[in-house]
């Protein structure tokens, strides 16, 4: 960590306070240095940079339309490449609408091609930006504007989708999961991926504080709760293998504690908690 | 250390936009310090040099101050989170109210 660029490439942006995304940003910038070009879709992390005459971004970086981030950072690599610029990395980071539903087409293209590529979502569970809607990445049971808490249908209803699994499928160079609550691990993933030539993706939890209703300081120690009490595994994914990198056992007691202090939750019976305590376990077993 | 900074002109007539997609890196015309309730203040006397606020903070407002050798908080952009006051393991990081300051 003591390496890390002491320069800051996101900084000045209008993120609200305590936004996870913007940190999950932040520290990837830093970690890659001056000479990564960033690509933003629509969402909140270019919402918040861009705003003419603003550029919050010191290094170079582009806005797409919210499905293409990866075939913006094929262009990209390939445009650079054609002038004969090296020693650069295209680096995208998308929302997880943006990545799990609009622009997962996109995605799997570049990783099919394994276009030289470092593609971050950065994972807030819903669609932020235009208030709060369900995206395939919203948890099981999370109250969004869309998925609305109910006497009978109490939230989302469906289970968060498999995207890292997903990405592995692919048989992709590099893929990891990380948390802006364990920011050394998420470094180290970071670093690994930057080394690869190929397509890399990296599925980084972001908590949003005006979309999970939760205080504007907890955001780190959510991300790093998320991690511990089971639901969401720090995983690696190369040479065709996978790997836990932070094993966690999920606790019950523990997932029921962090469920609590979260609006989206708040709603929810103790049967919907014992169900996403049995989920978790299940995808446990899984790993 | 570099980092976007507030430039002198910040008010640009349509005609002067640019016509393509490109625009000066790191150009800020408008701080966010009016967005804070709360201010951290750090204390150097409790503070063990970790860097966990610095790193932590999502708008990279915490630095190290050259001068003094000890973490800072640039006022012009920090939002008053919270995040590195809880972050701090020896409490070295108090968040007082904007109206207290
Ligand atoms: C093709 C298209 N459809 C819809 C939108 C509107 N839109 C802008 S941002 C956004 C939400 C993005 O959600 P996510 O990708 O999760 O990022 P977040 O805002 O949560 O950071 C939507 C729906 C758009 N810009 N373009
Ligand atoms: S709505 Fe959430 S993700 Fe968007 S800027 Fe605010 S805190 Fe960040
Ligand atoms: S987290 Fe606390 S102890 Fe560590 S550098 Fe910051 S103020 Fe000092
Ligand atoms: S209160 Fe938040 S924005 Fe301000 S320095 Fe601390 S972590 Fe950064
Ligand atoms: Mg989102």
């Amino acid at each position: 960590m003591k390496n890390l660029d002491k320069n800051e490439y996101f900084f000045g942006h209008k993120a609200c306070a305590g936004c996870g995304g913007a940190l999950a940003v932040r520290i990837a910038l830093k970690t890659l240095g001056e000479r990564a070009v960033a690509v933003l879709p629509a969402g909140c992390m270019s919402a918040v940079g861009f705003n003419f005459p603003q550029l919050a971004f010191a290094n170079n970086a582009i806005i797409s339309t919210f499905a293409g981030t990866a075939s913006m950072l094929t262009g990209i690599v390939s445009g650079l490449r054609a002038r004969g610029e090296t020693g650069f990395t295209a680096v995208g980071f998308a929302g997880d609408g943006g990545t799990a539903d609009i622009g997962i087409q996109a995605l799997s293209g570049a990783i099919d091609r394994n276009d030289d590529i470092l593609y971050i979502c950065y994972d807030n569970e819903a669609y932020m930006n235009t208030g709060v809607q369900k995206s395939s990445l919203t948890p099981f049971g999370a109250r969004t504007t869309t998925t609305p808490a109910g006497d009978r249908i109490r939230g989302n209803i469906r289970e968060k989708k498999r995207m890292f699994e997903i990405v592995a499928a692919h048989g992709i160079s590099y893929a990891a999961t990380a948390s802006v609550g364990y920011l050394r691990d998420y470094v180290e993933k970071i670093r690994k991926a930057a080394a690869v030539r190929g397509a890399k993706y990296i599925h980084v939890l972001a908590p949003c504080p005006t979309g999970w209703g939760t205080g504007a300081d907890e955001t780190v120690e959510l991300a790093a709760e998320a991690v511990d009490c089971g639901l969401f595994p720090l995983r690696e994914f190369s040479d065709g293998k996978f790997r836990v990198t932070i094993r966690r056992t999920p606790n019950a007691g523990a997932i029921r504690a962090h469920l609590a202090r979260q609006g989206r939750f708040r709603h929810l019976t103790e049967e919907d908690i014992e169900h996403v305590i049995s989920l978790t376990a299940a995808r446990s077993n899984h790993l | 250390m570099k980092k976007p900074y507030l430039r002198a002109k910040s008010a640009f007539s349509i005609d002067e936009y640019p016509d393509s997609a490109s625009f000066t890196a790191g150009y800020l015309t408008t701080s966010n310090g009016g967005w804070r309730s709360l201010r951290p203040r750090p204390d150097a006397s409790k503070c063990v040099m970790c860097g966990q606020c610095y790193l932590h903070c999502p708008d990279g407002t915490i630095y190290l101050d050259d001068a003094t050798g000890s973490y800072a908080v640039d006022l012009d952009f920090c939002k008053g989170c919270g995040i590195c006051a809880r972050i701090c393991k020896p409490r070295a990081i108090a968040m007082i109210p904007e109206s207290a300051v």
